[in-house]
């Protein structure tokens, strides 16, 4: 079925002369890069550029999601605008990103989704709060109730919030999955290795390119080099595990040990879901910030939405979850409760249609980066 | 007023500001072209030629001062001064640590060029980064910077700089340092240095320039018509064969073209004129721009087949393919009849041997003039792939003469307050020929130099000036 689907993607973009206008740009800009490859210390993608002579679809794809749009190459270019080279690397990368996301994800059709992201988001959003909201008002008859010390399932049932998620999240999961294996079917470097997928994990984990290859960080507003977008990016992303740990933690808890919520305060699962939201409201709070600064020739100016749609998501269901937190014990309880569920949701929805996609893909790239570069390179351009 | 002038924008400048201000003088810089294309020539570098007796770092091994003496002795055919070149040499293994201060990073060198690994410090992102990085550091230390701010001239007083006239305004300043580039930007200039040849072409106006639009040589001018010490002959400059392609300036290091050594170069006639493998590429691509600028039209075509395809640093133009040679140079519109016997005849002359492009192989021609003493395999392979080339300037070596302290003379005086660094100086240690890094290496060890000596003349003016 996949092999059809390969196939059929294939001789559309045959029948369209091969590259799609954002993959032909990509292909033109390497041809400058491969000639000149000033930008080899900064970042992955150029190591992997040098050994290719030819840029296929499926290179361009991987490189494209090599690529972290650090924003280091750009300002050092010497062919960027005004050159008439018009050399802007992360741009043109960013665009042919969104396109492969778009591409791999499943179902194929939802792909579209990523047309008008920001809006996507925004509605998701909305239809989950009003979907909870109206299931408190259906469960309970109000939205303000008395204190109930902080007793979610006296809203909403255990196993109907279980249910509900669980199925969210599985889908999640398998659009995603789905997606990661047609994006690695499209060229695969090989079988991997302990130490490439070591190697991966670790560049995952301390998003090893963002540190623009002299450990002082990558490209804001201009061409001074900070690693504060890397800090707020492990903010983000650190505290999304820990929340995600709080709930598999809570997950053990009542299923393993029958120890059924609300936990207090001091207990594991609240501590890490405290942590955890707390990294997910100054993470993504920086990172907004920083997007807003960011110098006009970074990235796709068009994908603003999307990024910005996702930072606030996060934001929100972080900031919705503490303030269930903070108010549990009072009356407002089931209106924040199906407040933050809504938020939840949307997010689990819209991980395969959005920018979450991206760690994704990042990661798979990296981990052909790692088994990669560890193959010998066979060309031989003898200018050594 | 203001202590320090310096006129320019790019390494030497900088270099020379970054070292004014630091030794405690007002700097102002002049760069003549908008911000975003600011750093001349340096913007298109990326790397310096570096001493060092021991491994350092990013550099291999070592590369002592005789070994870079000898070097520097051999691609100059001793058209050099030895006091000044060892100046530049010694400082080429101190200052890096000055640079990595003022934010340029360093890293090993780049695929493709493991012979100088050993030799040169690669900048990290090339010498756009290193002058972003010189700029940044020139801001936070209180440099003033204006952008296109060309001078056109310069008031002097018997040898002492007085101000300069930049958009209209009379600048003064206690010293000046002038790293303003060569002229290799200016096509007037170069097409009179050039003149006419035999067929009554004027070989310039087929001339492209590798690096800033910028270097008009105004400044160079303006000190020849004030009694400069001059050095250098106006009709020298690094030229070399690059993609007949490339935009007009700015083309930089993407149009080289390095598979002449892996096929024949012929001349608009369809005729050879050169040995293509009389050496290694990297050590032969500077003889080019001369040799394809003597061709009638100064133009080259590279011509290849499949077998070279693969064995060489991808050009960013790509070339022009054909399933034939006759319909090769239909194509490059180069004369059949002559195109093919020159390749019939390059073809019957390839001895057999075994051909490796990695070490000077035994594939030659015999009986053929010129030779194509190696790597010459019959051009038999269809796909043939043709690269049209024109000569590209680098830089001029026309400049000031100067001393250790980076002065300018004037009848061999040294003037108190006028330094000069850079390509407007370069030709003192690089009269002629090149080597990887080394202008780079002048630009900053004489930027150096001028800046601390500059401070030091304002300085010792504003504590004589009445208060």
């Amino acid at each position: 079925m996949r092999r059809l689907e390969t196939l059929t993607r294939d001789a559309v973009a045959l029948a369209g002369g091969g590259l799609t206008p954002p993959e032909a740009e990509v292909a033109r800009q390497m041809a400058v890069c491969n000639a000149c490859r000033y930008c080899e210390g900064f970042c992955a993608v150029f190591p992997a550029m040098t050994r290719r002579l030819d840029f296929a679809k499926a290179d361009i794809h991987y490189l494209a999601n090599l690529c972290h749009n650090c924003g280091a190459c750009l300002h050092a270019c010497q062919y960027a605008p005004p050159h008439e080279f018009a050399v802007n690397v992360p741009r043109a990368m960013a665009q042919v990103r969104l396109q492969t996301y778009s591409e791999f994800a499943w179902p194929s059709a939802l792909g579209a989704l990523y047309r008008r992201n920001g809006l996507v988001l925004g509605l998701a959003t909305a239809l989950g709060i009003a979907l909870f909201l109206v299931l408190v008002l259906a469960m309970r008859g109000a939205l303000l109730h008395q204190p109930l010390a902080g007793n979610f399932y006296a809203i909403f049932p255990h196993n109907m919030l279980v249910a509900l998620f669980g199925a969210a999240f599985v889908f999640a999961i398998v659009a995603l999955a789905v997606g990661a294996s047609r994006f690695w079917g499209e060229w695969s470097p090989g079988p991997g290795s302990g130490g490439a997928s070591a190697e991966a994990t670790k560049d995952v984990l301390t998003l090893k390119y963002l540190d623009g290859g002299h450990g002082q960080g990558c490209n804001e507003a201009d061409d001074r080099f900070t690693l504060v977008r890397r800090r707020f990016h492990h903010l983000t992303f650190y505290g999304f595990l820990l929340c995600f740990a709080a709930t598999s933690v809570a997950t053990i808890y009542d299923y393993g040990f029958g120890w059924i919520a609300p936990y207090p305060f001091f207990s594991l699962p609240v501590l890490l879901g405290t942590l955890g939201g707390i990294g997910l409201l100054f993470g993504p709070a920086g990172l907004y910030v920083l997007n807003r600064r960011r110098h006009p020739l970074h990235g796709d100016p068009a994908q603003r939405p999307m990024d910005r749609a996702f930072i606030a998501l996060l934001f929100f269901t972080s900031f919705t979850g503490l303030a269930l937190l903070a108010w549990r014990d009072t009356p407002a309880m089931a209106t924040l409760l199906a407040l933050h569920l809504g938020f939840v949701l949307a997010f689990f929805l819209t991980m395969p249609y959005g920018k979450f996609a991206h760690a994704v893909y990042r990661a798979a790239a990296l981990l052909k980066y790692a088994i990669e570069k560890r193959q010998p390179n066979t060309l031989a351009l003898g200018a050594d | 007023m203001i202590d320090v002038l310096v006129i320019g924008g790019g390494n030497a400048a900088l270099c020379a500001a970054l070292m004014a201000r630091e030794a405690g003088a007002s700097v102002l810089m002049l760069e003549a072209s908008p911000r975003e294309w600011r750093g001349g020539n340096s913007q298109h570098t990326r790397n310096l030629r570096c001493m060092h007796d021991a491994p350092q770092d990013v550099l291999i091994e070592a590369y002592p001062e005789e070994e870079f003496w000898q070097d520097l002795l051999k691609v100059t055919k001793g058209v050099t001064n030895e006091r000044l070149a060892r100046l530049v040499i010694r400082e080429s293994s101190t200052c890096r640590g000055w640079m990595r201060r003022h934010g340029v990073n360093f890293q090993p060198s780049l695929s493709g060029t493991l012979h100088l690994s050993r030799t040169n410090a690669f900048f990290m992102g090339g010498g756009k980064a290193l002058v972003n990085a010189y700029y940044r550091s020139g801001e936070r230390l209180g440099v003033q910077i204006r952008y296109q701010a060309p001078v056109d001239r310069l008031e002097l007083d018997d040898g002492r700089f007085v101000a300069a006239y930049c958009n209209g305004e009379r600048i003064e300043a206690r010293s000046c340092v002038m790293a303003a580039g060569g002229f290799e930007s200016n096509r007037e200039w170069l097409r009179e240095a050039w003149g006419r040849n035999e067929l009554g072409e004027w070989p310039a106006d087929n001339f492209l320039i590798r690096g800033t639009r910028f270097n008009q040589g105004v400044l160079i001018r303006a000190m020849m018509d004030a009694g400069a010490d001059i050095i250098g002959d106006p009709s020298q400059s690094h030229c070399v064969a690059i993609d007949a392609r490339a935009p007009l300036y700015d083309g930089g290091i993407c149009t080289r073209v390095d598979a002449v050594s892996l096929g024949v170069m012929v001349n608009s006639s369809g005729v050879r004129f050169y040995d293509e493998g009389e050496d290694f590429w990297p050590k032969r691509y500077a003889i080019w721009g001369r040799l394809v600028a003597q061709q009638p039209g100064q133009i080259g075509y590279c011509i290849i087949d499949a077998k070279a395809i693969g064995r060489f640093m991808p050009p960013v133009y790509p070339g022009e393919q054909a399933a034939t040679l006759p319909e090769l140079a239909a194509r490059m519109k180069l004369p059949e009849a002559s195109f093919m016997r020159t390749l019939a005849e390059f073809n019957a002359a390839c001895r057999p041997g075994h051909f490796d492009h990695t070490v000077l192989d035994d594939c030659r021609t015999e009986g053929l003039a010129p030779p194509k003493t190696h790597w010459a395999r019959p051009i038999d392979t269809a796909p043939f792939y043709a690269y049209p080339l024109r000569p590209g300037i680098t830089f001029t070596y026309l400049g000031l003469k100067t001393n250790e302290r980076a002065a300018v003379h004037f009848g061999g005086v040294p003037s108190d307050n006028l330094f000069v660094a850079g390509e407007m100086m370069a030709g003192n240690v690089l009269g002629q020929g090149y080597t990887a890094g080394v202008g780079m290496s002048i630009g900053t060890a004489f930027g150096r130099i001028a800046g601390t000596q500059a401070a030091a003349a304002a300085l010792k003016e504003r504590a004589h000036a009445p208060a």
